[in-house]
């Protein structure tokens, strides 16, 4: 074989290759869901609204086949009471999947803290889940792509591509991820996409008999959660971490972490 | 049972779903790939820098180095939850994550130490397979060497004055290039603490920095250890054999340990050992005095919780008194094996205090975790993320050693480099 035979057979392989590639290319999935720009999800917690019920954990728990009974769970509420002395007292027994049926808080370990009811100035619940971060540190440092941001926003984990090595579990500010006890792998609140992609709503909100939770497009001026963030004051968590959360909050007080 | 909570003891207020995710193993793996680096920076010391009173121990650095290499991958491969899938980080990787650069990092950090060893080795298998061949009456072993060795030749034949002298150019330039690939193996190794920005305890730009700095040290420190250790254990064994067979060597025909060989690796310890002190002290001193928002739950873990841990045995018993053990004038080697010994739980404590430390607040600062150590373990979970799995990693650098200078020497050879 002479070079100019080689060269042009190599230009054959080249072309023959790219041609595949290229076929590869016209089904990305991530330009298809680029189709859709009028879709951001959104979260919105009405904070004022919270009693702590703990209905949210147990639609969450079954909804999303979380063992029922592991201490892990993809949305939680906390309960704040704030005392006389300025100290802040934060529990959330089991995450709050049988409610707070007690008084007194939980410091763990078994052990429990009693506060009388005339030293209490302040006392709210916090629903928590995942925040659907616009920057997500956990899509940032997954070392094999397996947790990703969907164009509509919502981030998700791939569980047949998670090695299970827990570094998006560290990047959270939030703690909002944790091993499947079943899957063993990173495990998180979705917004239930399940769900919400099929025109429902996520289960917490469903089960919310208060309608503290709400779920919307933030894209859409029309959207009635969309029209409480843009018009009213509302907050994030942890704003310093430069992560910017996509669930706001209604009446978020200082003191919640 | 949720992964984490068999080990981790959660007080005040903490997020449902914090544990101590990362546990003894991710300990091990910053103190084993640190203990890689340190070991061929120091044989590099002697290859780039022509430090001749190195020269002993920068070949035994060099296969002790190999020796850890593999070791390195343990610690992640036994903390993985799905340590099958360990591979998609070569072959998937994402390349924002700290962690995805550990194939191509590693694997090219693999290569040089191996292609420097063939380069120091080619000599001796050349000349001992010609010696070997002339010989009649070989044993099991030596036959077993010959076909070994000329496979390890990979047909590079020429032992002249001129091809040893490339050999010797080409040594000089993979150590020189090792240096920076060990630093920054090691520096990245750094790095994946260091940018977690969620963790108050990890993220600082002196990580990467510091854990190169306390990597040497902690590298020279098992060097010394290693090789004052098995240049005795060498000693003793023949002195055995001689029992048995008196036509051996006396023990005081054999080379042993070189106390200007201890001095001077003891010199470039302590000199690692200032600046990885003055790094981490700076970075303490940092946060005390900016005192951000973490600072609070930081000085209760730091001064209170982690105290005996931080200040007992990281700073007094690993750092400030195998410091003055070290400085104190005429040097014994026992001193030194001793000063080393605590350099080296100095240096494993400081990754406990900052993989396990980092972990010992909740995100919420508003409480604590603390991490039990495993010790009998009930199940594979406690065994790999227990004391025995950790003993398992720490264990099989030396074993792997044994075999590697079965074909490897690494003590008392006549020329070569």
């Amino acid at each position: 074989m002479n070079r100019r035979e080689f060269l042009k057979r190599s230009i054959v392989v080249v072309a023959g290759m790219a041609l595949p590639t290229a076929a590869l290319e016209l089904i990305d999935p991530k330009k298809l869901l680029a189709a859709k720009p009028e879709l951001r999800w959104v979260f919105l917690v009405d904070t004022y609204k919270c009693v702590g019920c703990g209905f949210c954990v147990k639609a969450c728990k079954i909804e999303n086949e979380v063992p029922y009974d592991a201490d892990v769970t993809r949305t939680w509420v906390e309960r704040y009471v704030i005392t006389r002395d300025g100290k802040t007292h934060i529990d959330t027994p089991k995450g709050a999947l049988n409610g707070f049926t007690s008084r007194k808080i939980d410091i763990g370990q078994g052990h429990t803290e009693e506060i009388r009811d005339e030293d209490i100035v302040q006392s709210f619940f916090v629903p928590k889940l995942c925040n659907q971060c616009e920057n997500p540190p956990c899509v940032q440092v997954c070392p094999v792509g397996a947790t990703y941001q969907t164009a509509d926003g919502v981030v998700l984990v791939d569980r047949k591509w998670c090695i299970g090595c827990g570094y998006c579990i560290m990047g959270c500010p939030y703690g909002v991820r944790f091993f499947h006890p079943v899957y063993k792998v990173a495990e998180k609140c979705n917004f239930c996409y399940h769900r919400i992609s099929k025109g429902m709503k996520t289960a917490c909100v469903d089960a919310c008999p208060f309608s503290a939770r709400r779920i919307g497009n933030l894209r859409d001026p029309n959207d009635p959660v969309t029209k409480v963030i843009m018009t009213e004051r509302v907050a994030i968590l942890k704003e310093e971490y430069g992560t910017k959360p996509q669930v706001y909050y209604l009446g978020l007080s200082k003191e919640v972490r | 049972m949720v992964h984490g909570e068999a080990w981790t003891i959660k007080e005040f207020f903490t997020y449902p779903n914090e544990y101590i995710y990362w546990t003894i193993q991710i300990v091990m793996y910053p103190f084993m790939t640190g203990l890689v680096a340190g070991a061929f920076v120091l044989s590099s010391l002697y290859h780039v820098f022509g430090i001749k009173q190195l020269k002993d121990i920068a070949r035994f650095s060099l296969v002790f180095s190999f020796a850890l290499l593999p070791v390195a991958m343990m610690p992640l491969m036994l903390h993985l939850q799905q340590p099958q899938r360990g591979i998609e980080v070569m072959m998937t990787p994402h390349f924002t994550s700290a962690i995805a650069a550990f194939g191509i990092v590693f694997s090219t950090y693999g290569m040089i130490v191996a292609a420097e060893l063939w380069f120091v080795y080619r000599q001796y298998f050349v000349q001992t397979v010609q010696e070997l061949k002339t010989k009649t009456n070989r044993t099991a072993w030596e036959s077993f060497l010959v076909p070994l060795y000329s496979i390890l030749t990979m047909g590079a034949w020429d032992i002249s004055e001129h091809a040893l002298e490339k050999d010797e150019k080409a040594v000089k330039i993979l150590a020189g290039l090792g240096i920076p690939v060990a630093c920054f193996l090691h520096g990245y190794a750094g790095f994946i603490f260091g940018s977690v920005k969620a963790n108050a305890l990890w993220m600082t730009p002196l990580m990467p920095v510091i854990f190169i700095c306390s990597a040497v040290v902690s590298g020279i420190a098992l060097c010394i250890v290693t090789y004052v250790v098995s240049m005795e254990l060498r000693k003793f064994i023949f002195a055995w054999r001689r029992k048995l067979n008196p036509d051996l060597p006396t023990t005081a025909e054999l080379k042993s340990v070189e106390l200007h060989v201890v001095t001077m690796t003891v010199k470039y310890l302590i000199m690692f050992l200032i600046l990885a002190i003055t790094l981490e002290l700076l970075d303490l001193i940092f946060r005390g005095y900016t005192a951000v928002k973490s600072w609070d739950i930081l000085r209760s873990v730091i001064y209170e919780k982690d105290f005996t841990k931080i200040f007992i045995l990281q700073y007094t018993c690993g750092n400030l008194i195998p410091f003055i053990l070290l400085l104190f004038p005429r040097l014994t080697v026992r001193r030194a094996v001793l000063g080393a010994l605590m350099v080296l739980l100095g240096v494993f404590m400081m990754r406990w205090n900052v993989v396990i430390g980092g972990q010992a607040f909740s995100s919420s600062f508003a409480g604590f975790m603390e991490y039990q150590l495993p010790i009998w373990p009930h199940d594979m979970e406690t065994f790999k993320e227990g004391l025995f799995g950790a003993l398992m990693v720490a264990v099989t650098p030396f074993v792997l050693f044994y075999f590697l200078s079965r074909i490897l020497p690494v003590f008392g050879q006549k020329g070569g480099h």
